[in-house]
């Protein structure tokens, strides 16, 4: 740097870009975002636990041993047919999660290019996606999951597009919201001052510059999912028996609430750990990814 | 570059742009017309809000859909006014350049500024990544950035402004444009980087044999840097011709007042910046006469009437006043 123009006498000599590193020591200090990824991470484990062992199979109806309250042999006890409630709870975060990511997963490529789309052409084609959008998430989840129950027979598959579905607008609105801040930014105009065409402004530089918003609206929408998944099945429009699922164990403990409330109590309170974790997860990478602190060294 | 030398390489006729505001359609800019040869450089000054930035974005086709163009943009001889955007995206950054005011904003904060750099060869030009990347290179290295082959994989944050300039004029003139726009190019950045920029732009411009626009709102600056100029006002030209001549003669009262406004050095202690009195009009709701007039000191009834034409006060010096006898006498 010797030899060069006094501007350059004051700044810091090429430090090689590292996010990586600044990024997790940051964000192993952030109290939010380490309680929300351990919650998160605890029921990811739970998920994956189960693929390969529980503490008894968890499709086992053992009528004589209902009820049980919590043992050495039963941790949590047992439920009103005589199944191991801590083996259907680390089955049913499968369902949870599996429907969560579908869900958003259908919800984030649809909606993301769909606002991209619209925030690149405005004008009647981006206008008339927001109309469409607004059609669609006029419809609440559940409705729209009554609606294809009665088409395609209620389900997983039922609840994952229904769900995907009612996450489509979100992710159409803070997309093109978001997109639309960027368009009006100086390096896109000078982007297009040396003749990138709309597709690719979209490609380079929206939507990388984007990406930190979507992933932080993506786990919040992943806890939404869990509590609407949660709530179909519960309404028996989801997750069909046997197979378990947070919101069922919900909907069978409901008829026992008086007799045995820690029925409920127990995947309610597995709920509350997913969608918190996620919330918390959601927060903490809010001010992680924020380019404003991340800025400062 | 000899043989059409002395054809009009960039010929602007009766430009005008509407804007379409909130508080209605706004007559951004009104007949403007200028003709620029290869080598020559034209230099357009005034007011934040005279219409400089609005003619640029117009001859780059950058202004929002919402926004018409009227009148006449030739480059060698081709029309690009209604021109389609996928047929204007070839030219920009490849014949037609522009440079920006807040070297800040203007580059990507998530791409290194290698890939800026390289991003219009690999697409005007057809470069492979490796071809481009050393382009870049050497371009970075003669727009003076030190250290160009090591910093070239660095991200726009770990520069200085003057140097992030730097790297704005290497991607501006990457595909080697026949017409240079520099909007303001040095405004944000500190005076002692201002000159090497300015000089820097010059020098690139008399290399390559370019036309350049260069938009600035301080006379200095246009003194020094450019062979013609336009001074703006209200969005139409209110004077032009060469520099040398305008600034020997200034015909129109607004750009005396300009000049009158620059401080100076030397000025006994105390004295007082002078001011043009008032604000500069509302685009939206310009007068039918001079749009200068409610500022104007030697404004008189006939001024208010109807947009006065330009007067020929010198081969190729015209000022659009109607009392140049009084105004010019005035400062000779």
């Amino acid at each position: 740097m010797s030899g060069s123009t006094t501007a350059t006498a004051n700044m810091p000599t090429a430090t090689p870009h590292r996010p990586a590193t600044g990024f997790w020591r940051r964000a192993l200090r952030h109290r939010s975002f380490v309680l929300g990824g351990a919650l998160v991470l605890l029921v990811f484990a739970a998920a994956l636990v189960s693929l390969v062992w529980t503490p008894w199979p968890p499709y086992d109806i053992d009528i004589a041993a209902k009820l049980k309250p919590p043992s050495a042999a039963h941790w949590l006890g047992t439920d009103a047919l005589g199944r191991d409630v801590v083996s259907l709870l680390l089955v049913g975060a499968r369902s949870t999660i599996l429907v969560g990511v579908i869900a958003v997963g259908i919800g984030l490529t649809f909606g993301v290019c769909l606002g991209l789309t619209a925030a690149a052409l405005r004008g009647w084609v981006g206008e008339l996606i927001m109309r469409m959008s607004d059609f669609t998430f006029a419809f609440p989840a559940v409705l729209s999951a009554i609606m294809l129950a009665a088409a395609i027979g209620p389900g997983m598959v039922t609840s994952i597009i229904a769900i995907g579905i009612f996450q489509i607008p979100i992710f159409v609105r803070v997309t093109r919201g978001s997109a639309n801040a960027v368009w009006a930014r100086e390096f896109v105009l000078a982007a297009r001052a040396s003749g990138k065409g709309r597709f690719r402004i979209t490609i380079e530089h929206v939507m990388p510059n984007i990406l930190s918003l979507l992933i932080v609206q993506a786990t919040i929408q992943f806890a939404l999912a869990i509590l609407a998944e949660a709530a179909l099945s519960y309404l028996g429009l989801g997750t069909q028996p046997p197979q378990p699922s947070w919101g069922r164990m919900l909907n069978d403990a409901q008829t026992l609430l008086f007799q045995e409330p820690s029925l409920a109590v127990y995947p309610g309170v597995a709920i509350a750990i997913a969608v918190e974790g996620l919330n918390l997860l959601g927060d903490g990478l809010r001010d992680l990814l924020d380019p404003r602190l991340a800025r400062e060294r | 570059m000899s043989e059409s030398a002395n054809t009009p390489l960039i010929e602007v006729e009766d430009l005008g742009v509407t804007l379409n505001t909130s508080r209605g359609a706004a007559q951004a800019v009104r007949k403007v017309s200028f003709s620029l040869k290869r080598g020559e450089t034209l230099g357009l000054v005034g007011e934040s809000g005279c219409g400089k930035s609005v003619t640029a974005l117009a001859l780059m086709g950058l202004l929002a859909d919402s926004a018409v163009v009227s009148g006449s943009v030739r480059l060698d001889g081709s029309e690009l006014v209604g021109l389609r955007d996928t047929d204007y995206g070839k030219l920009r950054g490849n014949r037609i350049s522009m440079i920006f005011q807040e070297p800040m904003t203007a580059l990507n904060p998530i791409h290194t500024i290698g890939r800026q750099v390289a991003e219009p060869l690999r697409r005007h030009k057809g470069l492979s990544a490796a071809q481009a990347r050393k382009e870049a290179v050497f371009l970075l290295d003669r727009v003076g950035l030190p250290d160009a082959a090591k910093r070239v994989d660095a991200y726009p944050h770990q520069f200085s402004g003057g140097q992030r300039q730097r790297v704005t004029i290497a991607m501006a003139l990457a595909c080697q444009p026949d017409v240079l726009i520099a909007d303001e190019p040095t405004t944000a950045l500190d005076v002692t980087i201002q000159r090497q920029i300015l000089d820097l732009i010059a020098d690139l411009v008399a290399e390559r044999g370019m036309a350049m626009i260069l938009i600035s709102h301080d006379l200095g600056v246009i003194a020094e840097n450019v062979q013609k100029m336009l001074v703006m006002y209200g969005g139409t030209v209110i004077e032009s011709g060469p520099t040398a001549d305008v600034f020997a003669r200034m015909g129109h009262p607004y750009t005396q007042g300009l000049f009158r406004a620059r401080p100076r050095l030397g000025a006994k202690k105390g004295t007082r910046l002078q001011t043009i009195a008032g604000t500069v009009p509302e685009l939206a709701d310009l007068p039918a006469g001079c749009a200068f007039a409610d500022r104007c000191a030697i404004v008189e009834s006939r001024c208010r009437a109807a947009l006065p034409a330009a007067v020929e006060v010198r081969a190729g010096h015209q000022v659009r006043c109607l009392r140049t006898d009084v105004s010019m006498a005035e400062c000779a």
